[in-house]
């Protein structure tokens, strides 16, 4: 069981995700937007888009810190594991808190609070909102459980080092295995987003209009014989 | 210099009666399709009102255009690059639906399906946008007719710099119809405010056309536009706009809001501008906007601009329909057409003819002769209300532009007048700043034209027509010259 969950779901939902970019991108320019819903309602996209957004940033920038450095190369730089570990735990835990709850502000918006959403909501968003949310708790609450109530727990000796180990092609499948069960969720539940990720409204995401910085401001088109 | 031809429009509100034909024949056009029910890429306000969106020309609330920072230099009003990409999760400046309004339909099958009764059956209205029954509380002409009212036309922006006492006596002698539709700018502030390149002005032609492909839906060209002429089509969260036609305009067809005009108050044409005199002229002082975005066209008929207009790839029939087109004559010869709203800097290509019956009306009630030039000179002197209202509209507050323009146009009926009775000599023309032969071609022009003087198209070349099909589809194959039989 979990060297098909460690092992090969990795692989698998890795696959779908870059196979499935290609053929959205190729097939669905016109289907490739952040589907915008804040015509529909202002004020409480106003609070919660930018508490998702925002906090979604420092969540993923955390998490490429936490899965990609090993703590050897932290240790070389200088930096105790006590303060590495606490600033982690600060910064990590408010992100996701921020994160959470605008998440859950967007997702009450689009399905309690109004029925203009109702013609406009696809299956992949529920989908979506669905893995998100239980990706997040999880995540949450294995940071509050075990290292705020809980005695600690470094996942930087078994998360990560089966995290890299994925993408070395030698998946440590019992480094994951020798975690609790929160973390587990978690990493699959994050792999089952990256496979949906090409199917939704997440490919947004790579259109960060960073171009928009240096354009000339007027585009000008001319089709000349 | 650098020549480029641009597609331009002149509407007469003399003539308007307020009948919506445009926008209903634009609607059934392009925006009759789910996702876009809100949205009117022509629509037909009554001036004093709120307008659609409600209060669509309050640039302290939505932020629309362009202004001029201290060092002189043209920035978007909403704020730079950053500020747009800082709030791209949740536009501040965006209207809403409540802003528009929300659709409806009706339930028509309880008509039909409704079991024999005493009372006839009610089809209750729907929203178009949840499904379920709503009341119905605004509309995109909600205010149409209601130029007096103090509940919606007194709350329209441009009344803001007006005195109370200027109101009242407005309220009761004042009204006429706005057609408007997307401008079409030289400068347009859409074009600069999408974060994906995804509007862009076609040089050939100057329309401004949403890459539907390229829109990833940050929808700030929404914002940005202070004419509130881009949609958001809710379905697909892709930004929607009035494309001129341009399928028509390439075959040499009018726009379907021109075709249908009932009043035939609309006018099509191009105009030749230098690419290089835009910028300056967008951040011109106020007080010289209109003057400095005249400045930017060119006189299709001097010879410098003839030989760098060929050396611009202008085709020679482009040329002569530039030379022949009723917007030149109206907006630039005879200078009687001004830009809506010019202190918003995007040079807007719809230009206005302002409407001098109020000003008849109001000679009348002075008790002068409304065909009298010099009693009809009087009373746009006397009448600072509607001078100061239609100056805030097209001359962002120059009184005197838009006099002398009322005051041309007087002198047409004037001159007219005593040219086909003979009774008396004719008034005076040069005190309207034009000869006898000037005004009778602006009489033919704005009386009795016809469709072809109406609307000068020249149709794209074909040429070009696998260029064209291959930008509309995206498809580098289309972009093969077409095998000739």
């Amino acid at each position: 069981m979990s060297v098909v969950l460690f092992g090969v779901w990795p692989y698998i939902a890795l696959a779908v995700c870059v196979v499935g970019h290609v053929w959205r991108w190729r097939s669905d320019q016109f289907g490739w937007t952040s589907r915008t819903s804040e015509l529909m309602e202002k004020r409480w996209l106003a609070l919660g888009s930018p508490l998702f957004h925002f906090g979604a940033l420092f969540v993923i920038l955390g998490h490429a810190v936490g899965l990609l450095v090993p703590a050897s190369a932290t240790a070389a730089l200088g930096i105790p594991e006590t303060v590495y570990h606490t600033l982690a735990l600060v910064i990590g835990l408010i992100a996701g808190i921020v994160f959470f709850a605008g998440a859950v502000i967007l997702g009450l918006r689009r399905y309690v609070t109004k029925a203009r959403f109702r013609l406009i909501t696809r299956p992949a968003d529920a989908a979506m909102y669905a893995i998100l949310l239980v990706v997040a708790l999880a995540g949450l609450s294995a940071t509050v459980g075990l290292n705020i109530v809980g005695d600690g727990y470094d996942y930087r000796e078994t998360v990560s080092v089966w995290f890299r180990s994925i993408f070395t092609l030698q998946p440590d499948v019992d480094a994951l295995a020798a975690a609790p069960w929160i973390f587990q969720v978690h990493a699959v539940g994050a792999f089952a987003l990256i496979a949906i990720w090409p199917f939704t409204r997440l490919v947004h995401v790579w259109s960060i209009p960073l171009g928009y910085l240096v354009r000339p401001p007027i585009v000008y088109h001319a089709p000349r014989p | 210099m650098r020549v480029r031809a641009q597609m331009a429009m002149v509407m007469n509100l003399d003539k308007c009666i307020g009948c919506s034909t445009c926008s209903v024949t634009c609607k059934q056009t392009w925006t009759n399709r789910d996702g876009v029910e809100y949205a009117w890429f022509n629509n037909v306000e009554t001036k004093p009102g709120i307008g659609y969106p409600q209060r669509w020309e309050d640039q302290g609330r939505w932020k629309g255009g362009w202004t001029v920072d201290g060092s002189g230099r043209l920035r978007l009003r909403a704020g730079g690059r950053l500020r747009k990409l800082a709030t791209i999760f949740a536009n501040p400046d965006l209207p809403s639906l409540d802003d528009y309004y929300e659709p409806a339909t009706y339930d028509f099958d309880t008509l039909l399906t409704a079991p024999a009764a005493d009372r006839m059956p009610v089809a209750r209205p729907l929203s178009a946008i949840t499904g379920r029954p709503m009341a119905i509380e605004w509309g995109p002409n909600w205010d149409d007719d209601l130029g007096g009212s103090a509940l919606y036309a007194a709350t329209d922006p441009n009344l803001a710099g007006l005195t109370d006492q200027v109101q009242r006596s407005f309220e009761t002698t004042f009204m006429f119809h706005l057609p408007r539709l997307c401008e079409h700018c030289l400068n347009p502030a859409c074009v600069a405010a999408c974060p994906s390149g995804a509007l862009y002005k076609r040089e050939r032609d100057g329309i401004v056309l949403v890459n539907q492909d390229k829109c990833r839906g940050w929808r700030m060209c929404v914002s940005a536009c202070p004419y509130k002429k881009v949609y958001i089509n809710r379905v697909t969260a892709k930004a929607e706009k009035c494309t001129f036609c341009f399928p028509r305009i390439e075959a040499g067809l009018p726009t379907v809001c021109a075709e249908t005009c009932v009043g035939r108050l609309r006018y099509l044409g191009l105009v030749l501008y230098d690419l290089d005199r835009v910028e300056a002229a967008a951040a011109a002082p106020e007080a010289e906007l209109v003057d400095a975005q005249r400045q930017v066209f060119l006189d299709p008929s001097d010879p410098a601009v003839i030989a760098q207009a060929a050396a611009d790839g202008i085709p020679p029939d482009w040329l002569a329909a530039a030379q022949a087109s009723p917007v030149y004559a109206l907006a630039l010869r005879h200078r009687v057409a001004l830009p809506l709203h010019p202190e918003y800097r995007t040079l807007p290509m719809v230009w206005y003819i302002p409407p001098l019956s109020p000003v008849l009306d109001a000679t009348t009630a002075l008790g002068g002769d409304n065909t009298s030039a010099d009693d009809v000179f009087h009373a746009v002197t006397e009448l600072r209300i509607p001078l100061g209202y239609l100056a805030s509209l097209f001359t962002a507050g120059d009184t005197g532009l838009v006099a002398g323009v009322l005051m041309k146009l007087a002198a047409v009926r004037a001159h007219m007048r005593a040219v086909t009775t003979g009774a008396g000599a004719p008034d005076d023309p040069a005190a309207a700043g034009a000869t006898g032969p000037e005004l009778e071609a602006l009489y033919r022009l704005l009386a009795v034209a016809k469709m072809r003087d109406r609307y000068v198209v020249p149709p794209a070349h074909k040429e070009e027509a696998a260029e064209l099909a291959a930008w509309a589809s995206g498809c580098p194959l289309d972009r093969a010259p077409l095998a000739v039989a």
